[in-house]
């Protein structure tokens, strides 16, 4: 059975009580109302993932469900604790296995899966980035079975998109639901954008000067996210750069403006390791900065992530980070991983390759809920065709049960009903470890579906903390 | 401020201004139809259209040299595969707009993406349902409703410039391209010059450049070619004229400049500068007797050099 957060034993809970009265009493014609007004809203300010290349209507919206999804304060507080400590656990791993690598040499993780991953960046070995930070935005998919059972599904150490939708999600329902706000007591997620800046101001290299200069670095305007890019840009008060506007000149990186070039001292860089810098990694790529790398490794310029960043989260060493919780900071693990079965093991493989019609089978370096087998779900021809692919390279595939995730109250034609959720917080690692009291909580919009990606028709909603 | 930001600021105002040009031509396109037909048609009125669009080649590419009116409103207003089509400026502004989101205010951006909206809307309804009017109306208000955004609402920086930049310069161009149409397409031959037809020439200019009626408040009287010249070029009131867009880029690069302070080079003004007292020092019988072409040639020149300064001062993000 899937743990209903709205309803336990035939009762509403105490935090959606006011919400259930809320719906009850709104009527069809305004709740449809205020669905188009929000629709409308969405795509006059411009929220779109952008997709062009596809053909049909190049701004798309990602379904907004106005039903929010509510913690109690209490609830929250254990989150977060797990959620900061798995984010300190994991920028230690990193800060390790590009200096000394003492958890490899303890045995506690396999070298072959450290040294020998592709997100392994051999070019920043030996470099320490400021506050030995690399994962400076870290964002931790959580999803939950039952009321005190919380499971971590995946962790994003690169560049986590979605914080935008947080942040909008808030605004429009304030705008939209005003009441709402004044009798609840909902702690704001608006401090966001400050936050983040500050963190990426503290991690600034130690030759800037005076009070650092902080950019975004974007792919560009065709990219999906970019108003993501755009949004945090605006609401940070610095600068939105692509590739081209950046350049290296001794030492230093330097921005093209209108006065002449300007010294940038930290980039959040929105672009994957590979084309960040053609001198180094990828030769063709067009959306880097020529010569960043060595800036990076002399100490001139700050880059959130950092390079390499990417080795702590595919879903091989995902199974790891307890591990790296104990090792590093001697603490057990307030949250807990979904159980998860490594294909490259003997007795791990056997059992996956009987059960598959009852498994979640993922790719170690897939997203977006793409190149992954739901058993439940899948056709026995399916499976069939998934487990030659597997066998082809077990080492590339990791195997977890189905989830009972739980669900939300959403939405629906009828009315409400419950839809499967997930959450995705945002914790923010530079000289203090932060998180914003909220996160992303994408929903399935399909009955009895278990996929959250917007590519796959999920929606997204407002996520409330309440106070005491 | 970001060179690649100025930039788009800049041809932001250029787009913008130069959507409403074509809807201009489109206006008066609609308006030669209403008069008495001539054996071969509207050919010649239309052609000359075009040829002030600058598209005429690719226009009988892309309809096979049918010009009728149905076509020539697919060009100017919806087709993609002009540049200068109003649904291609308004796209072309509203995407850099988008580009440029955290340089704009909010309220810019929605007058920006409002037009945006509405524009797919226009386009996803049969054209029956579609007159001249209807687009020309929606081509100024969508105009007006950004340009009083950015009035109300942007910050009076260097930004503002550059927007009001992109205006100023885009607004000379087509105005003397206009001008220039008049006297190398619509006249081919000398005898025509101060004929009825001549006349009636120059009022199609006047109402190109939505000006007639602030034409009669100025000068009254009769339509004469001098005066109609005068009137777009030299008169410092019309809003439209070569002088006064000028001056209004003169004043857009001399605020830059002081912003900027001498570490920034300002070709572009001293540029500017120059050419606006060039101008200031002709009276419109010089301009006939050296030539209204040949004027209109020097002057089309200028303005391309003073935008390629700009370009070389504030958008290179000299290294």
């Amino acid at each position: 059975m899937y743990y209903n957060e709205m309803i336990e034993e035939g009762a509403v809970r105490a935090p959606y009580a006011m919400l259930s009265d809320w719906v009850e009493t709104m009527p069809a014609e305004i709740r449809q109302m205020k669905q188009a007004e929000a629709e409308a809203l969405f795509r006059r300010i411009g929220i779109t993932f952008a997709v062009y290349g596809e053909g049909g209507d190049p701004d798309r919206l990602i379904p907004f469900d106005m039903m929010p999804r509510v913690f109690l304060q209490s609830e929250w507080r254990r989150l977060e604790r797990g959620i900061k400590q798995r984010a300190r656990a994991l920028n230690a791993f990193l800060r390790d296995v590009y200096s000394r690598g003492e958890i490899v040499r303890a045995g506690r993780i396999p070298a072959r899966l450290v040294y020998q991953n592709e997100a392994y960046e051999k070019a920043v070995v030996g470099i320490v980035p400021p506050r030995g930070v690399f994962s400076h935005i870290v964002g931790i998919d959580i999803v939950r079975t039952g009321r005190d059972d919380f499971f971590v599904l995946e962790d994003n150490c690169r560049t986590p998109s979605g914080v935008s939708y947080m942040l909008e999600n808030r605004e429009i329902m304030m705008r939209m639901f005003p009441g709402l706000f004044r009798n609840n007591r909902i702690e704001p997620v608006d401090q966001y954008p400050e936050l983040l800046r500050r963190t990426l101001a503290s991690v600034a290299p130690a030759k800037c000067e005076g009070t650092p200069t902080v950019v975004i670095l974007t792919p560009g305007h065709f990219n999906s996210a970019y108003y993501e890019h755009s949004f945090l840009a605006n609401l940070m008060g610095v600068e939105l750069v692509e590739g081209s506007d950046l350049f290296v000149d001794g030492g230093f990186v330097y921005m093209r403006t209108t006065q002449g070039p300007k010294r940038v001292d930290v980039i959040y860089r929105r672009i994957d390791d590979p084309f960040l810098d053609p001198l180094c990694f990828r030769k063709d790529s067009m959306l880097g900065v020529p010569g960043l790398m060595d800036v990076y490794r002399s100490g001139g310029v700050s880059i959130a992530s950092a390079p390499g960043a990417g080795v702590a989260d595919d879903k091989a060493v995902y199974t790891y980070v307890p591990e790296m919780v104990r090792f590093y900071l001697g603490e057990e693990p307030l949250l807990q991983n979904v159980h998860t079965w490594t294909l490259w093991k003997d007795d791990d493989y056997r059992y996956v390759m009987e059960n598959l019609k009852d498994l979640v089978v993922k790719e170690v370096h897939g997203s977006g809920g793409y190149g992954m087998l739901i058993g439940p779900k899948a056709s026995k021809a399916e499976i069939e065709e998934f487990a030659l692919r597997i066998k082809a390279n077990p080492g590339n595939y990791i195997a977890q049960p189905t989830l009972a995730l739980s669900t939300s109250p959403t939405f629906v034609d009828e009315g409400i009903a419950p839809r499967h959720v997930d959450l995705r917080p945002y914790c923010l690692c530079g000289d203090r470890v932060e998180l914003v009291p909220g996160g992303l909580t994408r929903v399935a919009l399909r009955e009895g579906s278990l996929v959250v990606n917007s590519s796959q028709g999920g929606g997204v909603k407002d996520t409330w903390v309440l106070t005491e | 401020m970001l060179s690649r930001t100025a930039a788009n600021l800049f041809w932001m105002g250029r787009h913008l201004e130069r959507a409403e040009t074509a809807a201009r031509l489109l206006d008066v396109g609609a308006r030669i139809t209403l008069l008495p037909n001539t054996p071969e048609g509207y050919r010649n009125e239309w052609e000359s259209l075009l040829r002030a669009s600058g598209s005429q080649h690719t226009f009988a590419e892309h309809y096979d040299s049918q010009i009728n009116q149905e076509n020539i409103e697919s060009w100017l207003f919806f087709d993609a595969e002009n540049p200068s089509s109003v649904a291609s400026c308004i796209e072309r502004a509203r995407e850099g707009g988008r580009i440029i989101r955290t340089a704009l205010t909010s309220q810019v951006w929605d007058a920006l993406n409002t037009a945006f909206q509405e524009l797919r809307q226009l386009k996803n309804r049969p054209r029956s349902q579609i007159d001249t009017a209807l687009l020309t109306d929606f081509t100024t208000r969508h105009g007006a409703t950004v340009r009083g955004a950015i009035n109300a609402s942007q910050l009076r920086n260097d930004g503002w410039h550059f927007i009001n930049l992109g205006y100023s310069l885009e607004r000379a161009d087509a105005t003397s391209r206009l001008l220039d149409v008049k006297y190398f397409v619509l006249l081919p031959r000398i005898e025509f010059v101060g004929s009825g037809l001549d006349n009636y020439q120059w009022q199609v200019i006047l109402r190109a450049l939505s000006a007639h009626r602030a034409y009669h408040w100025a000068y009254g009287g009769d339509v004469t070619a001098h005066k109609v010249a005068d009137f777009l070029i030299l008169n410092g009131e019309s809003p439209r004229s070569l002088l006064t867009s000028l001056y209004e880029a003169v004043w857009n690069l001399d605020g830059l400049a002081r912003r900027y302070g001498d570490q920034v080079p300002s070709s572009a003004s001293a540029q500017a500068r120059q050419t606006l007292d060039a101008l200031m020092a002709r009276d419109i019988d010089a301009i006939f007797d050296e030539g209204l072409h040949e004027f209109l040639t020097w002057f089309i020149g200028e303005i391309s050099a003073i935008a390629n300064a700009v370009h070389d001062d504030y958008f290179s993000g000299r290294m």
